[in-house]
């Protein structure tokens, strides 16, 4: 038995109204009569009766207009109209459809088929509020959904935009809801005045997708603010996400290292497409292949922090791109691919022009916008052209320590794994008079202590780096014979003395080398060769004094500042 | 009682459907009749074919609920003849049906009383 309905007849004629309200009343439903289409319009209206049973000719207004009335009075809720009729030409049984009839029952009258016909209605009926119902639901629901992923998006934006990606070297394209489609483009300046520049692709879409760019952005920024270098930066977001993210979610990403002093770049990819290097003379396009696992695959003992390094000539270009471009497909199914990027770096002319090209390509090829694409494009610039913003610093800096010495030692296993620069840094930074000198002092001791580990400890001859085959050898070197470091040394003397109007920190670097005539290299440097020589030409520019002791073990540099300065 | 002018199964069927309310449908039913009689003859009168039909259509309609089917096949040629428009053959085909109602009106009285005892 059905739920009991409220079934409104409109019928003319009073013993057939009798009759069929008798019938249905037997059947356990709540029967309203009317007489004619006004009054079975004005009783819909007053009581909304679930069903109808219509008859066609009627005097005042007669079945097909009343139906029409009724239909849309009900809006989206299914009325079942049942004509009432013994009309056999086609053509009323037409005008009965077309009026929004859903069934006929001729005279007589069978009561059987009638309630055959009703319980059928009424199924009918039911399963279009359910539709209604779930459709409302899932509106409800998408609605909730693009809620959060505003709510989401809002605070990833404040989170991705604390970084550099406004910086003038740097051009990008990216759609604004690209976080959902996995894509992640970071970008933040290095205390030394480089640049780190991270584009990630996470797998899959949706929030599931966005949710491990947080924790990814937190540690890119957190600790390349605190002047990490990039295998660290790699290991530690490879560890978090491996550790965070459920199995199959992981990201493909390239981390760039732009040094603007040194004029060169690192670079590792995990599975992300090809970049490339686009020099600046348009001679060469050199491919940054992705040589390892995505990050957050492997477990750490097992990742691979191995980066190439590549010299950059001012306006050099490196170029990073999401695979949403080479798997864009067309209608026949074909991918965009490598091949047809490549006629597009062939083609270009302008570089300000190339994402636009890319862009235009990917329409002509599928006949539709995409909208997952990510571009990135650094370019290697003066250094001191980029106006950065000033280091961000935590905690208050009231009670800052102004009288004290400190000496360090890092050994052999340490000087493999461990850099000791952020440590060392932190700890000057807790001086309030040195902070604003952040970047200066980074640079230097990060200089230094290269300066130290790869020339004394390591013993590498500099002069290798005159041209890009020497500067491969020279960083192949670097890293054998780091590998198989059992002794040496590294020592940093930290001395800071209060003075009159400020104070002045000394710091002397120390290494296990033969030891070498600073002055002699500075000069020597100046003269020939631009690839190494930066080096200690810059500690000099950058500290307030910079000296070579007797012995000619170590350097010693100097910064002071006043109060209030 | 001739099946012609009255259908006992169908009598049977209402019956059994109206229960108490039987006789107030036969009531009904022939009340109703008279005033369709009524519109038929001024349709007529009035050359109407149009209303014609629409009164011929709803008389048959009632009559086929109610078991008469030689009145339910004159109403039926009636409303073929409102629908041709040819008005000529109506005045004989109302007789008929008036003739024809006053037998299934005596069918139905007997009936009612039948009920009652």
């Amino acid at each position: 038995m059905p739920a009991r309905l409220s079934i409104l007849i409109a019928e003319d004629n009073a013993a057939d109204r009798m009759l069929l309200s008798t019938i249905v009343s037997r059947q356990g439903h709540r029967s309203l009569t009317a007489s004619n289409g006004l009054e079975a319009v004005a009783l819909f209206e007053q009581e909304r009766p679930q069903l109808v049973l219509m008859d066609a000719l009627m005097p005042l207004m007669d079945g097909f207009e009343a139906a029409r009335r009724i239909k849309r009075m009900a809006g989206e809720e299914l009325v079942p109209i049942i004509f009432l009729t013994s009309l056999t030409e086609g053509e009323a049984l037409v005008r009965c459809l077309e009026a929004g009839g859903d069934d006929f029952l001729a005279k007589p009258y069978n009561r059987v088929i009638l309630e055959a016909k009703i319980n059928a209605m009424d199924r009918l009926r039911r399963l279009q509020d359910t539709v209604l119902q779930q459709r409302d639901l899932i509106a409800q629901h998408n609605e909730y959904l693009l809620n959060e992923q505003r709510v989401a998006k809002a605070v990833f934006d404040k989170v991705a935009h604390s970084g550099c990606l406004a910086a003038p070297n740097i051009r990008y394209l990216q759609s604004p809801y690209a976080l959902f489609n996995g894509d992640l483009l970071l970008a933040a300046f290095k205390p030394s005045g480089g640049m780190h520049v991270l584009l990630g692709d996470f797998t899959g879409h949706g929030l599931p997708a966005a949710i491990g760019a947080m924790p990814l952005a937190e540690v890119f920024y957190g600790m390349t603010a605190k002047g990490y270098c990039l295998t660290e930066i790699l290991r530690e977001i490879n560890a978090k996400l491996k550790r965070i993210l459920p199995l199959g979610v992981f990201c493909c990403a390239a981390l760039l290292n732009f040094s603007f002093q040194r004029r060169v770049v690192e670079v590792w990819n995990g599975g992300l497409p090809d970049g490339y290097l686009l020099r600046a003379d348009g001679a060469e396009r050199v491919p940054l292949v992705s040589r390892h696992l995505p990050l957050g695959v492997l477990e750490p003992a097992a990742f691979n922090d191995r980066y190439e390094v590549f010299p950059l000539q001012l306006g050099d270009r490196v170029f990073l791109l999401s695979d949403g471009v080479l798997e864009a497909c067309n209608q026949q199914g074909e991918l965009f691919g490598e091949r047809r990027l490549q006629r597009v770096f062939s083609a270009n002319r302008q570089p300000a022009q190339l994402f636009a090209e890319i862009q235009q390509a990917l329409l002509n090829f599928r006949g539709e916008l995409q909208d997952d694409v990510s571009l990135v494009e650094v370019s290697m610039v003066e250094e001191g052209s980029l106006n950065r913003g000033p280091l961000v610093f935590t905690g208050s800096g009231q009670n800052s320590p102004l009288d004290w010495s400190a000496s360090f030692e890092f050994r052999g296993e340490t000087l493999r794994r461990f850099n000791p620069l952020p440590f060392l840094l932190q700890l000057l930074l807790e001086v309030e008079g040195l902070r604003p000198q952040g970047g200066a002092l980074y640079s230097v001791l990060a200089e230094l202590y290269s300066n130290a580990l790869e020339h004394g400890v390591l013993g590498l001859d500099s002069s290798l780096k005159r041209d890009a085959e020497g500067f491969a050898e020279y960083y192949l070197q670097r890293s054998t014979r780091l590998a198989e470091l059992r002794e040496g040394y590294v020592r940093f003397h930290l001395h800071l003395v209060p003075e009159a109007a400020g104070g002045r920190l000394i710091v002397r670097v120390e290494d296990s080398g033969s030891g070498f005539d600073g002055q002699a290299i500075v000069e020597q440097q100046l003269r020939v060769d631009r690839l190494c020589g930066r080096g200690l030409a810059l500690v000099r520019q950058l500290s307030e004094r910079c000296t070579w002791p007797e012995d000619g073990q170590g350097v010693s540099v100097e910064f002071s500042w006043s109060a209030g300065a | 009682m001739s099946a012609i002018h009255l259908d006992s199964a169908v009598l049977a069927a209402l019956q059994d459907v109206m229960g108490d309310e039987y006789p107030l449908l036969l009531d009904t039913y022939l009340a109703d009749s008279e005033e369709r009689l009524r519109l038929l003859r001024q349709a007529l009168h009035e050359a109407d074919a149009q209303s014609l039909r629409l009164a011929a259509h709803s008389f048959k309609g009632s009559c086929s609920n109610m078991g008469a089917p030689m009145l339910t096949a004159l109403c039926k040629q009636l409303e073929e003849v409102g629908r041709r428009e040819s008005l000529a053959e109506a005045p004989e085909l109302i007789e008929r049906i008036e003739r024809e109602f006053a037998i299934v009106r005596i069918l139905f009285k007997a009936e009612r009383q039948r009920y009652r005892r």
